[in-house]
């Protein structure tokens, strides 16, 4: 099933000089709350896609459900890009922006 | 009351069915209308949760549109596939069952969608006079299935 999504490829261009800190600010993944997605779903997905055990997804989506957004993961743009990617698959609605 | 789990984990790992004939029979006239919409309607309003943007920036989401659309789409369409293969079966492999929950949740995102679900007023809202109240029955129904899938995969991913 979804879990074999390839990483997107993505042009990145070199950092040169000014550019340079803006390139490395990482890029973060959030999943906003729904009111369909099922609580115990979305910790389930959690736990399959990021490897979290279950109290850091539970946190994870706790955090979803009570405070409408949670950070789910971070890193480059190609990472960010896989795992909403892989979110998606999964039915949830995440977004990515740099940090 | 007399509910009786339609989905179990075996000790052996695999997922048991236990579906009456009834609801197979409704399970199995789903995946080929979700099927039909993905096609003949892919812009129709009550598929935007199944397809939500990744980027604010227009460019961005294009870009990932077209890197990624085609895969997704077809994830969801295999998902539907292994649902409508396996639905007269009594045992389904953990793949299978995964292909399940996708497939049962793309359904409820669908239905929940058209329904405009908004958190816990689902009872609320069925009553007999409802024009909506069959959908609002079956989105229920494959909450209460996706639920028991849940808890026969949590299982494998740890605790």
């Amino acid at each position: 099933m979804s879990t074999t999504l390839a990483p997107a490829e993505v042009e990145v261009e070199q950092p040169r000089d000014a550019d340079e800190v803006e390139h490395d600010r990482p890029w973060i993944v959030i999943v906003w709350n729904d009111p369909i997605n099922l609580m115990s779903y979305v910790t389930l997905v959690f736990q399959k896609l990021f490897g979290y055990d279950l109290a850091k997804a539970t946190k994870l989506m706790l955090q979803v459900h009570n405070e409408g957004k949670a950070v789910v993961s971070s890193g480059t743009r190609e990472k960010a890009e896989y795992d909403v990617a892989r979110l998606h698959a999964h039915g949830l609605w995440a977004t990515m922006r740099q940090d | 009351m007399l509910e009786r789990r339609r989905i179990e984990r075996t000790r052996g790992g695999d997922i048991r069915l236990r579906l009456p004939r009834d609801e197979r029979a409704l399970l199995r006239s789903l995946p080929g209308q979700l099927r039909r919409l993905l096609v003949e309607a892919p812009d129709d309003p009550s598929l935007e949760r199944l397809f939500p943007p990744a980027y604010d920036d227009a460019g961005d989401e294009a870009e990932y549109r077209r890197l990624m659309g085609d895969e997704l789409l077809e994830g969801r369409r295999r998902a539907l596939r292994v649902v409508e293969e396996t639905l007269d079966q009594d045992r389904l492999t953990k793949e299978q069952a995964e292909s399940w929950l996708t497939a049962l949740n793309d359904l409820r995102l669908v239905l929940g969608t058209r329904l405009d679900v908004t958190q816990d007023m689902l009872l609320e809202r069925l009553r007999p006079d409802d024009p909506n109240a069959f959908e609002i029955s079956l989105y229920a129904y494959l909450s209460w299935l996706q639920e028991q899938l849940v808890d026969a995969l949590a299982y494998d991913f740890g605790t």
